[in-house]
């Protein structure tokens, strides 16, 4: 693993000195004296910082701030257990419903994060699975999430002879986007399914999935079919109401 | 297909959750109502304002799942526990706001009454300023005029779920539950006790007529209003621990465990209180022993609003998980002193262990981890009163959706942690018990067989570790006490 990049830290270091002024700005000067840095340094960083739009200056030549991009970026992070504690009662009522084991995922670099999972309501011995990574590609969770984000790089590991290739992968995209919802059949586990949907937030960005998953036998009217469509509007209500709880609908 | 609507009246909000066959929730819907302080550590509400609110609410459920009142089978009620109201018999104007269940006006009058345990063996409860029967006593006393009507019987005494049964039903009626609370009723008659009721000097004309927890008290646009169960009773029967040596803790503001102890009521040698768990119809009632903790969730809102090192609840969690423990901090939150089981007012809170070392991350895990300590200090004193261990700890509430919480509290009380599927047991319990009523749901097996695990917490935790720790705890507890002098307010 390559060591830390000191270009990145010290513009890290920048962004953090520009956040404690609070409304206040600061100048090149001020801004290397505070840092120790040559000031050819800090201006490159800061005119690399401006591109991006994480930080602004008010005039050409003047004092920079931090820019309208971080806030976006900072907003529209939802801490997970935050996600947790919203959806709590809407994904106990979905496990009742579908009588199948929920899952809330989030997206983690590469992988699904599992932040919330509500046991399969037959009292069966269960073992609490929250802070586990799930490939987003052979799961449902996965491409709820993906399909209405970013495509994350890296290798796409078959897990079984069923799992989606990037061709598949791109056209199942276009239709979650198409149905807001989506599922997999045997791509991660020969015999088991998944539906999910996504979880919007005030602004109606992503910023969730909740789904089921269980035997096809039990989701699914046969073994090559998707899951049946009583589920798709059980998890498809669980989404809508856990995004009604973070504002992201008005009803 | 038809619905049960449970009505929670709360001490900070209202809230309406309609409920299926199978125990799921279809809609909730919710209303805050003001705090009023009229002086420091008196707290009121409008009952009139919450009576406005519950009917919102009722309205705004149905709304959200597009019913109406044909499609409910029943209302249940539970709410806030102790709060006090007095209202005219002919216009239902309250004569005064509600006395809330924290408010500490009636301090002095508790000292006038005397011994801390003079009514325990009757009523189940230590003198203390929650309960209703103390705040009725203020108001006879204080209102002008009060005392005269309520003897001519002019006014009617009710705790919440008695102003609410009225307002939907016009009967004046409590159930088992809320009567336990007022410091007025016979644990063993649960009856109106005359003795109470003469220590307390209060007439029996505006107390209302004690009934069973679940039954038909009357009805409200057609729809029968079926049950009321204070709230923490509301938590244990939703939790369907219908059987003796069966408990739960519900952590909400604070944390309440209750363990049901059958027909018989246990009385505590280790500072828990004696109540009645609930009373299905005819059927003999079921008793409980409750030990409280004041201050969990109310410490996590504090470290929130008041240290502002988090902005959310839920970012606790976040914040915690940035250290792998404590570094030795320990946070006793004796905020009003000390409750179950050590009753000392004169305690306020204290962290121990300070260091240079400590980050706020190690003082959220303190926070979280204060929460779990309290509880296994009312468990050991469950388990010593009722001679039995508990094996399984059920939990419900807010809090439940913290899972370095519940590891932790798995970890230190040594057993696992179990959350049922509908963390809103408190609504559920009021559904279920006024289900029951109405024949929705046949008995309180077809209830249990409704009751499935959400998530289990196994101990992971080495005894060495534990047993450090509650030391530790321990010797942080031992920090808070005396610290309050005469001359402090």
């Amino acid at each position: 693993m390559p060591g830390p990049i000191q270009s990145i830290q010290r513009a890290a270091e920048v962004l953090k000195l520009l956040a404690h002024g609070g409304a206040h700005q600061l100048g090149v000067g001020e801004i290397s004296r505070a840092l120790d840095l040559a000031k050819p340094t800090v201006h490159g960083i800061l005119r690399t910082l401006q591109e991006v739009g994480f930080v602004e200056q008010e005039v050409e030549g003047g004092k920079y701030r931090l820019g309208a991009a971080l806030f976006q970026i900072g907003t529209s992070y939802l801490d997970g257990n935050e996600l947790r504690a919203k959806a709590l009662n809407w994904s106990d009522t979905l496990a009742m419903r579908a009588r199948e084991a929920v899952r809330i995922g989030v997206m983690h670099g590469k992988h699904v994060l599992v932040v919330h999972h509500v046991f399969r309501p037959d009292n069966s011995r269960q073992t609490l699975d929250t802070g586990a990574l799930l490939p987003w590609h052979a799961t449902a969770l996965g491409k709820a999430l993906v399909a209405f984000g970013e495509w994350p790089d890296g290798d796409l590991q078959r897990f079984t002879r069923r799992t989606l290739n990037p061709d598949e992968l791109h056209t199942a995209m276009n239709e979650v986007r198409d149905r807001d919802w989506a599922y997999d059949l045997h791509e991660l586990v020969e015999g088991e399914a998944s539906v999910a949907a996504p979880i919007r937030d005030r602004r109606g960005v992503v910023v969730g999935a909740v789904g089921i998953s269980g035997p096809v036998e039990r989701l699914c009217e046969s073994p090559d079919q998707p899951p049946r469509l009583e589920l798709v509007s059980y998890v498809r209500e669980a989404a809508r109401s856990v995004s009604r709880e973070l504002g992201g609908l008005s009803w | 297909m038809s619905y049960i609507a449970a009505i929670d009246q709360g001490t900070t909000s209202s809230r309406c959750i309609v409920f299926d066959q199978a125990g799921g929730i279809v809609s909730v819907a919710q209303r805050e109502h003001r705090q009023i302080f009229p002086k420091p550590g008196w707290v009121e509400h409008d009952a009139t304002e919450i009576w406005t609110n519950v009917q919102a609410v009722v309205r705004d459920a149905l709304a959200q799942a597009s019913l109406t009142h044909d499609d409910i089978a029943a209302f249940g009620i539970t709410n806030q526990r102790e709060t006090t109201v007095v209202w005219d018999k002919q216009t239902g104007v309250p004569v005064h706001n509600a006395i809330v269940w924290q408010d500490t006006r009636t301090d002095a009058l508790i000292k006038q009454l005397g011994d801390q345990d003079r009514f325990r063996e009757r009523s189940g409860l230590p003198l203390a300023t929650y309960f209703s029967g103390p705040k009725l006593r203020w108001l006879l006393d204080n209102v002008e005029g009060l005392r005269e009507k309520a003897e001519r019987g002019e006014v009617l005494f009710g705790t919440m779920d008695t102003w609410l049964i009225w307002n939907l039903t016009g009967r004046h009626v409590t159930d088992v539950t809320n009567a336990s609370r007022t410091m007025l009723m016979n644990l063993d008659t649960l009856d109106w006790d005359p003795e109470l009721l003469s220590a307390m000097d209060v007439p029996r004309t505006v107390l209302p007529e004690i009934r069973s927890s679940s039954e038909v008290y009357g009805t409200h646009q057609g729809v029968p209003v079926a049950s009321a169960l204070g709230d923490q009773q509301a938590a244990l029967f939703g939790q369907t621990c219908f059987d003796p040596g069966e408990g739960k803790c519900t952590y909400g503001t604070g944390a309440f465990l209750l363990i049901n102890t059958g027909a018989k009521p246990v009385h505590s040698q280790n500072g828990l209180l004696t109540t009645v768990g609930y009373q299905i119809g005819d059927q003999p009632a079921a008793y409980a022993l409750e030990g409280a903790v004041a201050v969990t969730g109310a410490l996590v809102q504090w470290f929130r609003d008041k240290v502002g090192l988090i902005s959310s609840a839920a970012e606790i969690e976040t914040l915690a998980r940035t250290v792998d423990d404590n570094g030795g901090a320990y946070f006793v939150p004796a905020f009003s002193g000390l409750f179950a089981p050590h009753w000392r007012s004169d305690a306020r809170g204290v962290i121990a262990g300070l260091t240079g070392y400590i980050s706020r991350g190690h003082l959220a895990r303190a926070v979280l981890e204060a929460s779990a300590w309290q509880t296994k200090e009312v468990v050991d004193a469950m388990n010593a009163d009722s001679g039995v261990d508990l094996t399984t700890l059920r939990v419900d509430g807010g809090m439940t959706a913290n899972n370095l919480l519940m590891q932790f509290l798995s970890d230190v009380l040594d057993v696992p942690v179990v959350r049922p599927i509908v963390a809103e047991t408190t609504c559920l319990g009021a559904a279920y018990a006024a289900g029951l009523a109405v024949g929705y749901w046949p008995d309180t097996a077809a209830l249990k067989a409704n009751w499935h695990k959400a998530a289990e917490w196994e101990p992971s935790m080495e005894p060495a570790a534990r047993d450090k720790g509650y030391r530790k705890w321990k010797k942080a507890v031992e920090r808070t006490v005396g610290w309050m002098d005469e001359d402090d307010d």
